[in-house]
């Protein structure tokens, strides 16, 4: 079978083995499940990375594919972390509720049990009644459909109205940066019904599992980000790599020929801006149990900037580039910001990369951008012996976000 | 002969310039055309009206036996009703292979759900297969389309073309940049292709015109004027004095 999907695909089976010896490695290593050489915060902080890797790989089909520079892919992976935050909240304070009030000489009714937890939660922005939006909280499954369904539906409003007017290029990126600062500032807001700035806290407390150590639940949620990884992946290797990819593709080299081709180019817009959203979604769903908290300032504009920057210092167009540059630029993140890496003293001024990692980062982008335009996945093509080919300067396509003729492959 | 476009009364301006001014043209369902005149005389805002990139200001276009209206269509939908259209600069896919290239133009089902789940089947790789020799690029099917050369471009996009299996084709210049031989070549593939369907053909070039033995329109600012065999146009008086007497 030479044409099947995996052998026309290897990079399917050499990702997935990685991946899973990587899962396996720190599943032996960590404090639950094995030789407890990597403490539980470094478990959580891999699994968070995983869930980053996710979302880059959204942003790479959405950019590096369909030449969509979408700046706002992090209001979806925010509005996913809400949704499973929403749940995780209302159950574990209504178990707290309950067995406070289990005491109480007269039984509480279901309505003073109700009333409790609200003002537990919104004690905190001086209100007690549930908003219209908490109204499927205490049901786990109806949360988990709006994990994929609030992004989705987001995504298919924004850009069916976006593309249907056939905005392209820089415009559209800033119309998606308006996109997620005004959802940013609308959820700042006390009355928003999401407690504004604190947030939602706790989240790594699952209700009912008080019991079951957060070194447990720490694996238990990295083995599940790494298989949402894996299938996402495959997903994402079948979209892009049958005729649908060629088409994506010719969209982003050159979406006037696609149309005359026949196909439309809105509708194939379309719906790889909703099925990122909702991948996104799936990855803040896993990444915020893990952070344990989620607040407004997570879908500032600037993190959405950062993940079109991972998945350039990555390597766009390549589904493993996107993983690579997200796991690496948010582990060296962690590692500078941490306050790990020893100050940098310099005569008369020391350098704090707590505060200097950002300058190191914006300027690794200018430099990957400028001398090595495929990013750190572009360092398997040397492997591979695959050179650029000679076009004399031209891009592949008339497109803003066409293939530039050192991102591309001979 | 029943029409398969029919083009009347068309205008449309640009900031006050008249592109097109009250311009009517028809062709039948296998009929060969070219369409030559000087620069500015708007033969490519022709084809952008009929292809809908550009909406007219008035007029009419007319499609088909049922003759429906082009105007309300989008670009993608009149290419499904069977218009295909060659670039004057050769547009292909360049990241993508030859085989690619033709896959993606091969008449078939375009709606996304459907192109998601496409698996070649015997028949449409064997049109590939075919359509490559057709064009003689069998060699170069698994290359990347933007290292060919300049003409094998041209040729690709023919290729392309046919294999959207259109009812009209719309040509912008198929022979720039090409060699004696490959326009004889040219020549057939548009003649053969006229006995089927719809051909109109822009063109500078009077020896490639004549080749194609066929009736000719002449237009000259934004409207027709003249029509008829090449002999017939090349006496017009009007045609000698703005196009061929310079």
């Amino acid at each position: 079978m030479k044409n099947s999907f995996l052998m026309r695909n290897p990079s399917i089976l050499i990702f997935l083995g990685l991946l899973a010896l990587f899962t396996l490695a720190v599943t032996l290593m960590s404090e639950a499940t094995g030789a407890g050489l990597i403490s539980t915060s470094f478990v959580k902080t891999l699994g968070k990375t995983l869930c980053l890797c996710l979302i880059a790989i959204a942003m790479d089909l959405v950019w590096g594919y369909t030449g969509i520079l979408s700046l706002g892919h992090f209001a979806f992976f925010g509005l996913g972390g809400y949704m499973i935050g929403m749940w995780l909240m209302y159950e574990r304070t209504r178990q707290i509720v309950e067995t406070s009030l289990a005491n109480a000489e007269i039984p509480p009714t279901a309505q003073e049990v109700v009333d409790a937890i609200g003002s537990q939660i919104f004690g905190v922005v001086g209100s007690s009644d549930f908003p219209a939006v908490w109204a499927f909280a205490d049901s786990l499954t109806m949360q988990l459909v709006l994990v994929v369904a609030v992004p989705g539906v987001l995504a298919l409003v924004f850009g069916w109205l976006a593309f249907r007017s056939r905005v392209t290029g820089v415009y559209l990126s800033i119309l998606t940066q308006a996109m997620t600062l005004a959802l940013a500032l609308y959820l700042f807001q006390n009355d928003s019904g999401l407690r504004g700035n604190n947030g939602l806290s706790g989240l790594q407390n699952l209700p009912g599992a008080d019991a079951i150590p957060q070194s447990v639940v720490s694996i238990w949620f990295f083995w599940a980000s790494a298989l949402a990884l894996g299938l996402s992946y495959i997903l994402a290797a079948f979209i892009v790599s049958g005729k649908f990819g060629s088409v994506i593709r010719g969209i982003r080299d050159d979406e006037a020929r696609v149309r005359f081709l026949g196909y439309s180019v809105e509708g194939y817009k379309l719906f790889i801006f909703v099925i990122t959203a909702m991948i996104s979604g799936i990855a803040g769903a896993l990444y915020y149990p893990q952070a344990g908290i989620i607040n407004p300032a997570e879908i500032a504009p600037i993190a959405s900037i950062y993940l079109a920057v991972w998945v350039a210092i990555g390597g766009r167009g390549r589904l493993y580039g996107a993983v690579i540059g997200a796991a690496v630029v948010s582990l060296v993140s962690t590692w500078f910001t941490g306050g790990q890496v020893p100050d940098l003293p310099l005569g008369g001024y020391t350098l704090k990369w707590v505060d200097w990692w950002q300058v190191l980062l914006g300027l690794s982008f200018v430099l990957v951008t400028l001398f090595a335009p495929k990013g750190i996945g572009g360092l398997i093509d040397l492997l591979d012996g695959i050179r650029s080919p000679n076009r004399h300067g031209a891009a592949l396509g008339p497109d803003s976000g066409s293939l530039q003729e050192r991102e591309a492959r001979e | 002969m029943s029409t398969l476009l029919e083009v009347s009364g068309v205008s449309v301006s640009f900031d006050g310039f008249r592109a097109i001014n009250n311009l009517s043209f028809q062709i039948g369902p296998a009929e060969m055309r070219a369409i030559i005149g000087p620069n500015g005389a708007g033969k490519t805002t022709f084809m952008d009206i009929v292809t809908g990139k550009t909406r007219p200001d008035e007029g009419r276009v007319i499609w088909g036996e049922k003759s429906i209206s082009l105007l309300k269509m989008s670009e993608a939908r009149i290419a499904r009703e069977g218009v295909g259209r060659k670039f004057q600069r050769p547009t292909v896919f360049e990241d993508q292979s030859v085989h690619d290239n033709l896959l993606m133009a091969l008449k078939n089902d375009r709606a996304p759900w459907s192109v998601l789940f496409f698996k070649p089947k015997f028949k449409d790789l064997a049109r590939v297969e075919e359509l490559a020799s057709e064009i003689g690029l069998s060699s170069e099917l698994s290359r990347k389309s933007g290292e060919l050369s300049h003409g094998q471009k041209q040729w690709l996009e023919i290729g392309m073309l046919l294999a959207q299996e259109p009812r009209l084709l719309l040509v912008d210049e198929p022979a720039a940049g090409m060699t004696l031989s490959e326009r004889e070549h040219t020549t057939d593939i548009l003649v053969e292709a006229a006995k089927t369907r719809a051909v109109v053909v822009v063109e500078h070039d009077m020896e490639f015109v004549r080749r194609l033995n066929c009736k000719v329109t002449v237009l000259h600012e934004g409207s027709v004027l003249a029509e008829g065999s090449l002999d017939h146009v090349t006496q017009n008086q009007d045609v000698i004095d703005v196009y061929l007497g310079r």
